[in-house]
């Protein structure tokens, strides 16, 4: 049976990890390289590096880092933050990235994902949506989900489906960060709506969050950063606790 | 030990480079002939589209080649599609090394996303390829299976159960990625250099 995914997402500023994480094990809590294999090692199923600072002199740094992570991590990981074009893709991907995230740009160009997927294949291409509510309404916010767009959440998880995204990343701002839970009614109308996979995130705090979004939001994976990084909960017996709920988890 | 990783228009192949590298091993990655014909080991990787695949190794006289083999070798992912008889990607005639058809799978079935990506369990034959390993999970993302033939030493269920694994004489294929399926991945790598 296909296993519903855990993934840690970890935040990169020139090829550094900020929020530095909580383990006693760690010699460099800056260095997303060996971060990486400790949550490989716990058993986390895929990574996210997210690019926070995105800017054009980071880019090598970013490939660079790519290169390092890929040389030394056997489980998949995606790369996000600031991807705009087709060479930036390849660079990266040539560096041993399993998948890209884009947001913002696909958002500007929806094109972007109709010629990113028929480049590389819809399987390396995940569309991340930033999704927030404005009077009732699920609508796609930008540029790290401070400015909104006419784009309502739904629609736009639809639209870049059918240009070839192979995988959503969907996160919601109201939930992000709160420790309250995922937004389980959101991401259940995306999974259900899509024939591809979706990543819910924003709102994590305790093992039956990860229960909920699994059940009442239907989601395939889930991610989340600080409850990992600060080791509030435990990779392990989150997926332990996931399994004895019924949740078909990669032990 | 000489390993030649096939050089052709799928996809990013160095993870398995990477992987191989973590083993000790310095692959080549190569389209020529006389490299892939005198290597003690052939790796055959990718992700793609199988019917430009196809195009570019005929174009390349690769087909010949690869079907003509006598020391181990390996098909991952879109390989192993490729080694069967006939993908229904682009309805293509491929290598047929093993006598399987390529099906899509089915869109729209509740539960079921396709591509199907992820961790899955594949419940393993007796095979020198699995030595060490008990029904393992492994890392999945494609979107057409082989069915299950008389060389299936492999079996994964998705929709329907499908040929994880294929073996014929020196020919071996996986349809999941031992390059990023973790340890028993790495186990059937090792497994496999060792044959």
């Amino acid at each position: 049976m296909l296993t519903k995914r855990i993934i840690p997402c970890l935040d990169i500023k020139n090829g550094r990890t900020v929020k530095g994480i909580n383990f006693v094990s760690l010699v460099d809590a800056g260095d997303p390289v060996e971060q990486a294999a400790i949550y490989s090692a716990a058993g986390a199923d895929e990574l996210v590096f997210l690019d926070i600072t995105a800017t054009l002199e980071n880019r090598k740094t970013l490939v660079e880092l790519v290169r390092e992570v890929a040389s030394k991590i056997n489980i998949p990981f995606t790369v996000g933050g600031g991807i705009t074009s087709i060479s930036h893709v390849s660079d990266l991907l040539n560096a041993g990235a399993d998948k890209v995230s884009v947001n913002s740009a696909a958002v500007r160009e929806p094109d972007l994902v109709d010629r990113l997927a028929a480049t590389f294949g819809s399987q390396c291409i995940v569309v991340a949506i930033d999704s927030k509510q404005v009077d009732g309404q699920d609508l796609v916010h930008t540029h790290g989900g401070s400015r909104s767009t006419n784009l309502e959440t739904l629609g736009w998880a639809r639209e870049v489906e059918n240009r070839g995204a192979g995988e959503i990343l969907l996160t919601s701002m109201d939930h992000d960060g709160t420790k309250s839970g995922f937004a389980n009614t959101l991401t259940s109308r995306l999974s259900q709506a899509l024939t591809i996979p979706v990543i819910a995130s924003g709102g994590g705090g305790t093992t039956d969050h990860f229960v909920e979004v699994f059940t009442h939001g239907k989601a395939d994976a889930a991610l989340a950063a600080s409850i990992f990084h600060f080791n509030e909960i435990e990779i392990k017996e989150l997926k332990d606790q996931l399994q004895a709920a019924n949740i078909p988890m990669r032990i | 030990m000489k390993i030649a990783v096939v050089k052709y228009n799928a996809g990013n192949v160095q993870s398995v480079i990477y992987a191989l590298q973590r083993l000790g091993v310095e692959p080549l990655h190569t389209d020529d002939h006389h490299e892939i014909t005198t290597a003690d080991k052939v790796i055959f990787p990718g992700q793609g589209e199988a019917s430009s695949a196809m195009t570019y190794l005929r174009d390349k006289g690769l087909d010949k080649v690869l079907t003509s083999l006598t020391q181990p070798f390996l098909g991952i992912c879109i390989g192993l599609q490729l080694m069967c008889r006939h993908s229904e990607e682009g309805d293509t005639d491929c290598l047929g090394i093993f006598d399987l058809g390529v099906k899509k799978f089915e869109k729209g079935i509740e539960g079921y996303k396709v591509p199907h990506m992820g961790w899955n369990i594949q419940v393993c034959n007796q095979s020198k390829l699995f030595t060490g390993l008990t029904n393992p999970y492994l890392y999945y993302v494609h979107s057409y299976y082989a069915a299950l033939g008389p060389e299936t030493i492999g079996t994964t269920d998705y929709i329907v159960p499908f040929s994880g694994a294929l073996h014929k004489d020196n020919y071996y294929a996986v349809q999941a990625h031992p390059e990023k399926s973790s340890t028993p991945g790495q186990i059937i790598l090792t497994n496999f250099l060792a044959l």
